[in-house]
């Protein structure tokens, strides 16, 4: 089996760019992800391309080959992945796959989502339907909604208030002041979370992330194409993992834990020949801040109903002995959700070679995990990144 | 999105159409997993030999939210609740009506009903008994 490396990695701005066409956003993650790998465009063998809610929002299907023709690719193997938020995760999994089966040496693997040109009812509309149409939409949930429902069940089940989930909003808003791609570059108060107006309680604005326009792009090499070519590559995609769950709330047997992360944590750690307790830095998948409390439980980093204090207690911050989103996460770095996952994969990979500016929290980092989740997590994919130093 | 009556959907709708009646069901495998149509095989164990049960009249609301920022089809509707509610082994999801939404808490005992919208789609609700 080929080891799969990181030979580049590209984003946009993450933020509010509604006259940008996805085709646009993609070209550009991508060329900068060409670029930043130092391979020959040419030598791209496939494309694999995770998007959302193209349909609604720019009336496209058909995405694989209109986004490897915005690089000049459109002769080669293109596909595009849809899973809800986790749609680029899965892309890039299944780019990992392409790799390790020997098909192609060389993958390209992004993903974009143009949501702002919707205005904020038509996003929330699409983003609806990654719940179950029948049992959930017709019900009136929405995205923050069903969120919702998952936080008061937790704090049921554990304790907890809205106090803790603002907690884990500024942490987040905090390391994404110095990300120049991230969509709110500004701190905030645990005062002014929770004196924000609420979505869908106890869910409020600053429980949420925001409405996201942008791209993200990775070039994954083979060991020995790196080798061959001599391609700077020091990041290594060490594990890969995928879990699933009943798409409705409803049908879960639990409403305050999320077992398609574990079971993808679980596959990627075997996978990368890890425990926990190897991760030095972690991405999560906040859209919600109760998101990242049952992320940072179902990862195996706190027991069920102890990551609530997680922020508050400053373990998961920046300078904190196991900080968690970096980047600032969803919540201020924004959610362009089909962009997301490999947009993580990205922010972790600067982490890791120390060109990220916030490696100074993580100088000696060798162990990344990435997680990405799609609607309330019926879908998880995790990844494992090391770096050689 | 279609013109003239709308479709159906099998399974679904004829289920709607019970519980409308006061008749509502739920499906059960032999090793005790509800679900409710369509389905074909159980969710969890994958059993195609599926029961038909009576839906107890009453559940208990496990977990709700007041949506306040909706979808287009909800818009004048907010600030609504959402409940998750428990009829024993098996749940369902609606709209709690009749009801003040700051005043729903868990634990309320509530039956399901079903509504017919302007747009001839039908949504489940709940009301307190």
């Amino acid at each position: 089996m080929q080891t799969v490396r990181i030979a580049g990695v590209g984003l946009t701005h993450f933020g509010v760019h509604p006259e940008r066409t996805g085709r646009d956003l993609f070209a550009e993650a991508a060329l900068e992800a060409i670029t930043d790998a130092s391979v020959p465009r040419d030598d791209v063998e496939w494309v694999h391309y995770g998007n959302f809610m193209a349909e609604l929002a720019e009336h496209q299907g058909h995405q694989g080959p209109l986004m490897a023709e915005s690089v000049g690719l459109a002769d080669r193997p293109a596909t595009r992945h849809e899973n809800a938020c986790t749609s680029s995760g899965a892309a890039f999994r299944e780019a990992v796959e392409t790799i390790r089966a020997g098909s192609a040496d060389v993958v390209l693997v992004g993903g974009a989502e143009r949501m702002n040109n919707l205005g904020t009812a038509g996003a929330t509309e699409a983003l609806a339907i990654a719940a179950d149409e029948l049992f959930e939409v017709r019900a009136g949930v929405t995205f923050p909604g069903a969120y919702a429902l998952m936080a008061r069940a937790y704090f049921a089940e554990h304790g907890g208030d809205r106090a803790d989930l603002a907690h884990v909003a500024v942490k987040n808003h905090a390391n994404a002041t110095v990300n120049e791609y991230a969509q709110f570059q500004r701190e905030i108060s645990v005062e002014e979370a929770l004196d924000a107006p609420m979505i869908a309680d106890p869910i409020g604005m600053y429980d949420a992330c925001p409405i996201t326009d942008g791209a993200s792009a990775v070039v994954l090499t083979s060991e020995s194409y790196a080798r061959e070519h001599d391609v700077d590559a020091p990041v290594v995609v060490a594990g890969s993992g995928q879990g699933g769950d009943a798409l409705a709330l409803q049908d879960r047997a639990s409403l305050a834990s999320t077992p398609a992360t574990e079971r993808a944590a679980e596959t990627a750690y075997d996978d990368a020949n890890i425990t926990v307790d190897d991760v030095d830095l972690t991405e999560v998948h906040d859209c919600f801040t109760i998101a990242e409390v049952l992320a940072i439980e179902a990862l195996g980093f706190y027991d069920e109903g102890e990551g609530i204090g997680a922020a508050r207690e400053e373990e998961t911050t920046r300078d904190g002995p196991r900080p968690v989103n970096l980047s600032g996460g969803l919540k201020a770095k924004g959610h362009p959700v089909g962009a997301t996952g490999t947009g993580q994969l990205v922010e972790a990979t600067r982490l890791l070679r120390g060109d990220h500016p916030n490696s100074d929290a993580v100088p000696d980092a060798t162990t990344a995990l990435t997680h990405n989740a799609g609607g309330t997590v019926a879908s998880a994919v995790v990844h494992i990144l090391e770096v050689e130093r | 999105m279609t013109s003239g009556a709308p479709v159906r959907d099998s399974g679904f709708d004829d289920f709607l159409d019970a519980l409308a009646d006061g008749d509502g069901y739920y499906l059960e495998c032999s090793n005790g997993h509800g679900s409710f149509p369509p389905r074909r095989a159980c969710r969890v164990c994958g059993e195609t030999d599926l029961e038909q049960r009576t839906l107890p009249s009453s559940g208990t609301v496990e977990t709700f939210t007041i949506v306040r920022v909706p979808t287009p089809q909800f818009e004048g509707e907010t600030p609504y609740v959402t409940a998750i509610t428990a009829f024993g082994s098996v749940r369902l999801t609606g709209i709690v009506r009749d009801v003040d939404p700051d005043s729903v808490e868990r634990g309320l005992t509530v039956e399901p009903s079903v509504e017919r919208w302007d747009d001839d789609t039908r949504r489940l609700t709940f009301e307190p008994r």
